[in-house]
């Protein structure tokens, strides 16, 4: 099997996003923000640490 | 000083006990969820949050393994082996089925290897964070 990059960092971060959202909130209303949150963190930090590196290397 | 009504001191009595007698038992809900992902809160007929559990761990896991990733078996060699071990032993069943079907060997061509390596280990590490989660629910420490 072979996905893209981009497709693999979204599933992982929909799993994980959700386990957090469960585990770490009480309230519904809670866990669904939170994991809403956690879901933009991992990939905006996915796509700002991709950008940081393409600075530092862009060849 | 502040003293306590009668009722006060009774709930708190029997709040201390029913969190004792809970500390010793709720393991199993542990031991549960750990060895059967989402269990610990079927057990407790938290349906939707189970099934989401089970869904992200054996969905992550799989996906893993689809990806070539690569299972770590007991060693005492590397250390990062050993902590990888650990993270892929704390998906319960997922691991001890993988591993007696022969699955989980890495394949070097494949660059997605590392993704699926990394998932498996992530697959465990959150299945172990739901079951201590759930522990607490049983507790009553969590709703």
């Amino acid at each position: 099997m072979s996905i893209s990059h981009l497709t693999a960092v979204v599933l992982f971060a929909l799993f994980a996003s959700v386990v957090f959202g469960i585990t770490l909130r009480e309230e519904l209303r809670e866990q669904v923000r939170y994991g809403c949150i956690a879901f933009a963190w991992f990939l905006g930090g996915t796509v700002a640490a991709g950008w940081i590196l393409y600075f530092l290397n862009p060849h | 000083m502040k003293t306590m009504a009668p009722s006060d001191t009774v709930a708190h009595q029997s709040s201390t006990a029913a969190t004792t007698a809970g500390s010793l038992s709720g393991w199993w809900v542990v031991v549960l969820g750990w060895l059967f992902p989402g269990m610990g809160y079927f057990a407790q007929r938290k349906w939707v949050r189970g099934a989401l559990v089970f869904i992200c761990v054996v969905g992550m896991f799989v996906l893993g393994l689809a990806l070539s990733g690569q299972l770590y078996g007991f060693n005492t060699g590397d250390l990062l082996a050993i902590l990888g071990w650990v993270g892929d032993i704390c998906a319960g069943v997922l691991y001890f089925i993988t591993r007696s079907v022969g699955g989980g060997a890495a394949v070097a061509h494949n660059v997605m290897g590392d993704y699926g390596t990394t998932m498996m280990i992530s697959a465990g590490l959150l299945n172990i964070l739901a079951a201590s989660d759930a522990r607490d629910v049983f507790l009553g420490l969590k709703k």
